[in-house]
């Protein structure tokens, strides 16, 4: 358990990140591009799950916190919240349900009319 | 003495010392409203306050500890590729759902906000804020928004789906977990699903991390798409 090694894994899969979006310039943020990446290296057997687990778990369980500074920004536009709190919240409780519902809602009905299909093959 | 508040290393010593407190005091507690990122940002923005520090000055030492996001999102891929078996086994049902659930989510904010009566800058800003705080405050500026509102509603956004989320589930009669997972992260992304790992376990969590990863692809896709099919 090498932390500098895993920390190296996850730096790298980053800056592959960024390489992809400096090259192609697409708006997709480079984390997302290097998460997809990791685990498909994962897959692959490229990197074992031994050289990053460790603190890709300290990370992950504790991201949270990493959050903080962003909200802690909300100081900047004062102005706008409280002169617009009301669509703001509404919008904002109302749509999350939305989306809960019809994400889930669409999992589960597409994979049961697959799996009908899967049946009748 | 009222000088030394500004210095860079206290104020992330304070960060730290505020959400070790607070998250010691959910544990005390037990209480879910009480999330510790809402708690150690209604501290600290209170503390900047009577200080009279400005964001800027705070940021110069946020900015450290906000720079852990992007390798935190990208360990996300180690959840994910526990699950990648499964994920193969239902790759048609896991894009329509997360394609319904990214343009219900662009399309209802944008459609609620404007009937509350919500200006433009605002209704843009709203937009993404499904999705985590790098792609959605992107987005945001791309778009004509507020950056930095997006990045509070997105952490509201979080904080609510974490502890909101599971009920929604159960509202919403989403039996499995597979979809419970996936909803809670395409909707309240890291921060939704590290309140999903925590309450529902790893497969919950992988399928949350699923969730959060697709739709940010998908946002960052079809916002810039379809906004000006709603008029922004």
């Amino acid at each position: 358990m090498n932390l500098i090694l895993q920390c190296a894994v996850l730096f790298c899969f980053l800056a592959i990140g960024e390489l992809v979006v400096w090259l192609t310039g697409i708006p997709i943020p480079s984390s997302i591009i290097g998460m997809v990446l990791l685990a498909a290296s994962l897959e692959c057997g490229i990197v074992k799950l031994s050289q990053v687990e460790t603190f890709a778990n300290f990370l992950t369980r504790n991201l949270g916190f990493f959050f903080v500074p962003a909200g802690v920004g909300v100081i900047r536009c004062m102005g706008l919240i409280s002169t617009q709190w009301l669509p703001i919240i509404i919008a904002t409780v109302l749509s999350t349900f939305i989306i809960i519902a019809v994400t889930g809602w669409t999992h589960q009905w597409s994979r049961h009319i697959t799996k009908h299909f899967h049946r009748n093959d | 003495m009222i000088e030394f508040l500004r210095n860079p290393y206290f104020l992330i010593a304070l960060t730290f010392v505020i959400y070790l407190s607070a998250c010691q005091l959910r544990r005390q507690f037990g209480l879910s409203l009480m999330n510790p990122i809402l708690i150690s940002v209604i501290l600290l923005v209170a503390f900047l306050y009577s200080a009279d520090i400005e964001y800027e000055t705070y940021y110069e030492s946020g900015k450290f500890i906000e720079f852990w996001l992007k390798p935190a999102v990208v360990a996300l891929g180690v959840p994910l590729y526990g699950q990648l078996s499964s994920i193969r086994k239902q790759l048609i049902p896991l894009l329509m759902a997360e394609l319904a659930g990214c343009i219900a989510g662009l399309v209802s904010v944008v459609a609620i906000a404007e009937l509350f009566g919500a200006t433009k800058e605002v209704i843009i800003s709203l937009a993404p804020k499904a999705v985590t705080t790098p792609i959605a405050m992107e987005i945001s500026s791309a778009l004509g928004g507020n950056p930095s509102l997006t990045a509070a509603v997105v952490v509201c956004v979080g904080i609510f789906g974490g502890m909101a989320g599971f009920s929604m589930v159960r509202l919403s009669r989403i039996k499995s977990s597979m979809a419970g997972g996936l909803s809670i992260g395409t909707a309240s992304h890291a921060v939704g699903t590290a309140a999903a790992i925590e309450r529902g376990g790893e497969r919950y969590g992988a399928f949350s991390s699923l969730g959060l990863t697709l739709n940010g692809l998908f946002t960052a896709l079809l916002a810039p798409v379809i906004l000006p099919l709603l008029g922004y």
